[in-house]
């Protein structure tokens, strides 16, 4: 069998996966986040945070509460991080230097753990494990909190109510992201990701060298690290580390991890608004998009074009032979759809077009199918900017899933699509305008890739690298910083403001001039408003960087 | 007394981090590292450590160097990937290349210390090492005779257009000879260490020249893996090896052959991943079937 043909038969099985759990797997979702008992670990969790489970909340109460928890998650983090050469298991490393200490807190609060750092020679083992991963569940319970929110917004009418934030964390965490993270830690013992607390084993090499077999709690930050779309990995080389992902069935399942909370969220929109194909029609849009993305981002990399590829004959540097071109394509396609960022091989030496669908994918908003809960507001988000675009064609007044989507509705979800494009060119801008884009490895377009990478990966909150840039400076971790943080939280804002302002409406009934919005004709639309919005606003800034390297 | 919202929405905060800190920072992994004791999951989860006469050797998953002290391969053991990882296979430091397709052009200077070299170069020296090493063509397109990327520089009269003024071979530092005498009818230099010549408006032109598509030397012989600890080789690669290491341990290239096969593992359910040869595995059956004369 050819690479083609395996890389292929790859594809289709993660698809057919995909396809069969999607139902079922979304239907529990479902069942957790509209259910109203409380196991007794959950009573307990409620008495001891001091939070009333049956109190609902506004949309500004809920901001609130999302943004004191990330607030304290925050401080926690840093403190956690400057203080760890007094903590249990610190294997000796230093306090991390203060912009460091930021810059990592902000990037696990934020779902995007993007990393300055080796994690390696960096982070003691009690950091890694009860800070950095800690994060990697509420992070990820954050976003699928705030997409549910959003999701009643539509769901509901004439309240102010959203529901709980409490109690959304605390049911995610342990009744969804819990239980599939210790099968799924299990199941990587198996195939060799190790789990123990050892701070090494120095062993005599064949030849006489000397290795540092390095140990750590990896199995258990690895799995929500791929399941909470986190990306932010236990040693430097993520998941080509073969300690984090030994084998190409591990590879698969990491995967088929990254994908099936995002791929299934949109089941649960279908069931909250009593109308599951209108769930069918956002899934088929980011499957249209993920797919269109791998497709490429493999033919690109199969193909190999480049001075480099050519003369090696395949584009393998930074590549694993376990997992070859192919599994590496499918990998890195899946981990920039999502805000995973999690890397099983290096994009910066990707080819010129190859490492372009990387940064693509990232400039679409992370909505193909982007992170858990993040891709699917993001995608609601883009459907209410297609039904208002589409209004303005036929001229009648926009609704979608029953409600109007007026100027204050559109205003929401215009501010939410144009934060992130401000911050990326105004970040990589100021890295060139003050000579911090120096850093870049690599000279020329790929050194404009390189900083345009990292803005990208930062603002969307995806984590992962070009990674021949430095940015274990100051002004990066300072910069790179804000933009995860704003690239997150005022999104956020936006999202349940919009939540607030659709929960108070009286559902509008169809008419015959309603759009329907579950059609394959909407389904195109949604894709294609999607892909003209980022290419009106990228297409200059690639075509600097990787369209000129690789054309 | 009543707190103010604000104050009681960030204790409520404060408790919840910490509540889940416990559960799932510390519950949660310890009962996974306790999971790791059951019988038949220990050793994976301890690093899949290798043992020979009670020491312990490395890992099956991680790869190793298999050179002396001054960092030459030791013929008799098959040769790992390049790697990026510290001075090679350094799990404290795990790392790639990172550099991308057109990275090109060396920087040269006086002081070879001083000097880097582009990935074509990385990747040229390389397969015209392991060419020489296993006795096979080390020739690659791209690449000069002596090992570097074949780069010019051309420099036109009108910038990017116009008649051709100057030729610079950029890769290769005088006294070397170019791997070109003329370029369209204008001689070639060789570069001036300390010179940019991108800088001074030269065109930079990688030359195919006429090397094999295929080359003898497979291609992850010659690029660094994403980890710096890739534990496999292309079965191709332990291929153009086996001659090599048979004749240095006077064995049977066929039993060593056969040893490559048992220790190459296939696609995971026939369609996941490559094949691999696990290099320090194979190494120490070899040690086993054939020790060191």
């Amino acid at each position: 069998m050819s690479m083609t043909t395996a890389g292929v038969l790859f594809v289709l099985s993660l698809v057919v996966a995909l396809v069969a759990v999607h139902r079922p797997f979304g239907d529990h979702m479902y069942r957790v986040v509209a259910g109203t008992r409380s196991s007794r670990v959950e009573r307990g969790i409620y008495r001891l945070v001091g939070v009333d489970p049956a109190a609902e909340q506004t949309w500004g109460v809920y901001a609130r509460s999302v943004l004191a928890f990330s607030a304290v998650s925050l401080l926690f983090l840093y403190a956690f991080q400057r203080l760890q050469n007094h903590l249990w298991l610190s294997l000796g490393f230093d306090p991390v230097v203060p912009h460091g200490a930021w810059n990592t807190a902000v990037s696990f609060v934020t779902n995007t753990n993007w990393q300055w750092y080796s994690g390696e020679s960096t982070m003691g083992h009690l950091v890694q494990m009860a800070g950095l991963a800690v994060q990697n569940f509420v992070s990820a319970a954050v976003g699928i909190a705030v997409a549910v929110a959003l999701v009643r917004g539509f769901a509901r009418s004439r309240t102010g109510e959203l529901g709980n934030f409490w109690v959304d964390l605390t049911r995610v965490t342990l009744r969804i992201l819990l239980p599939i993270a210790v099968l799924g830690a299990l199941a990587l013992m198996l195939g060799g990701v190790v789990q123990n607390l050892s701070g090494g084993t120095d062993v005599t090499t064949l030849t006489g060298g000397a290795q540092t077999i390095t140990g750590g709690p990896v199995a258990s930050q690895e799995v929500i690290k791929e399941l909470g779309t986190n990306g932010g990995g236990f040693y430097n080389v993520n998941s080509a580390h073969p300690f984090e992902n030994p084998t190409a069935w591990t590879n698969w399942l990491e995967i088929f991890l990254i994908l099936v909370i995002p791929f299934s969220l949109p089941r649960v929109f279908g069931r909250m608004v009593g109308q599951k194909r209108q769930g069918y029609a956002i899934v088929a849009v980011m499957a249209i998009l993920a797919l269109a993305s791998i497709t490429l981002t493999n033919v690109f990399e199969l193909t190999g074009d480049g001075t480099v590829p050519q003369a090696v004959g395949a584009a393998l540097e930074g590549k694993e032979v376990r997992f070859d071109v192919s599994n590496s394509a499918t990998f890195a396609a899946a981990t920039t759809l999502t805000s995973t960022g999690a890397v099983n091989s290096f994009h910066d030496s990707y080819t010129a077009l190859g490492g372009m669908m990387t940064l693509g994918n990232m400039m679409l908003g992370e909505v193909a199918p982007g992170g858990v809960g993040a891709g699917l507001y993001g995608l609601l988000i883009l459907a209410v900017i297609t039904v208002f675009v589409a209004g303005l064609m036929v001229g009648r007044t926009p609704e979608y899933v029953g409600k109007k989507i007026g100027s204050r509705e559109i205003k929401f979800a215009s501010m939410y699509f144009l934060i992130t494009p401000a911050l990326v060119l105004t970040g990589t801008a100021a890295a060139f305008a003050t000579g911090n884009a120096s850093t870049a490895l690599n000279v020329g377009p790929h050194g404009l890739s390189e900083v345009l990478y990292a803005f990208t990966s930062a603002s969307n909150n995806n984590g992962s690298a070009f990674a021949g840039i430095t940015v274990n400076t100051p002004w990066w971790n300072t910069a790179l910083g804000l933009c995860m943080l704003l690239g997150r939280f005022l999104p956020i804002i936006f999202v349940l403001a919009l939540a607030g302002s659709l929960a108070r409406q009286q559902p509008t009934p169809a008419s015959e001039g309603t759009l329907p919005t579950h059609r394959p004709l909407f389904v195109g639309m949604v894709v294609g408003v999607t892909v003209v919005l980022v290419a009106l606003t990228f297409l200059p800034a690639l075509a600097l960087g990787p369209l000129a390297e690789g054309l | 007394m009543r707190l103010p919202s604000w104050l009681s929405q960030h204790l409520a905060a404060l408790r919840a981090v910490l509540v889940f800190t416990v559960l799932l920072g510390l519950l949660y992994p310890l009962a996974l590292v306790a999971a790791g004791r059951l019988p038949g999951l220990d050793g994976r989860a301890d690093g899949s450590l290798l043992t020979v006469d009670g020491r312990t050797v490395g890992s099956s998953l991680i790869g190793q160097s298999f050179t002396d002290a001054d960092g030459n391969p030791v013929p008799r053991y098959f040769q790992s990937r390049p790697s990026a990882a510290g001075d090679g296979y350094d799990p404290t430091a795990t790392a790639a290349g990172n550099l991308g397709p057109e990275s090109v052009v060396d920087t040269l200077s006086a002081d070879p210390a001083d000097s880097t070299s582009s990935l074509l170069t990385q990747v040229c020296a390389r397969s015209k090492a392991v060419g020489e090493l296993d006795g096979v063509d080390g020739r690659r397109p791209y690449c000069t005779p002596d090992g570097v990327g074949a780069v010019l520089a051309v420099f036109r009269a009108d910038g990017l257009t116009g008649r051709i003024t100057r030729v610079v071979s950029v890769n290769q530092a005088a006294p070397a000879t170019p791997f070109v005498t003329t370029w369209q009818g204008v001689p070639v230099e060789a570069a001036r260490p300390g010179d940019d010549y991108v800088a001074e408006g030269g065109i930079v032109t990688p030359v195919r020249g006429d090397a094999p598509a295929r080359p003898a030397v497979p291609a992850d012989a010659v690029t660094a893996s994403g980890s710096g600890l890739d534990p496999h080789i292309s079965p191709a690669y332990a291929r153009i090896q086996v001659a090599r290491v048979a004749r240095e341990r006077g064995a049977d290239p066929a039993a060593v052959r056969r040893l490559v096969a048992e220790h190459t593992t296939g696609r995971a359910l026939g369609f996941m991943g490559e094949p691999g040869v696990n290099v320090l595995e194979l190494n120490l059956a070899l040690d086993e079937a054939f020790p060191a004369r």
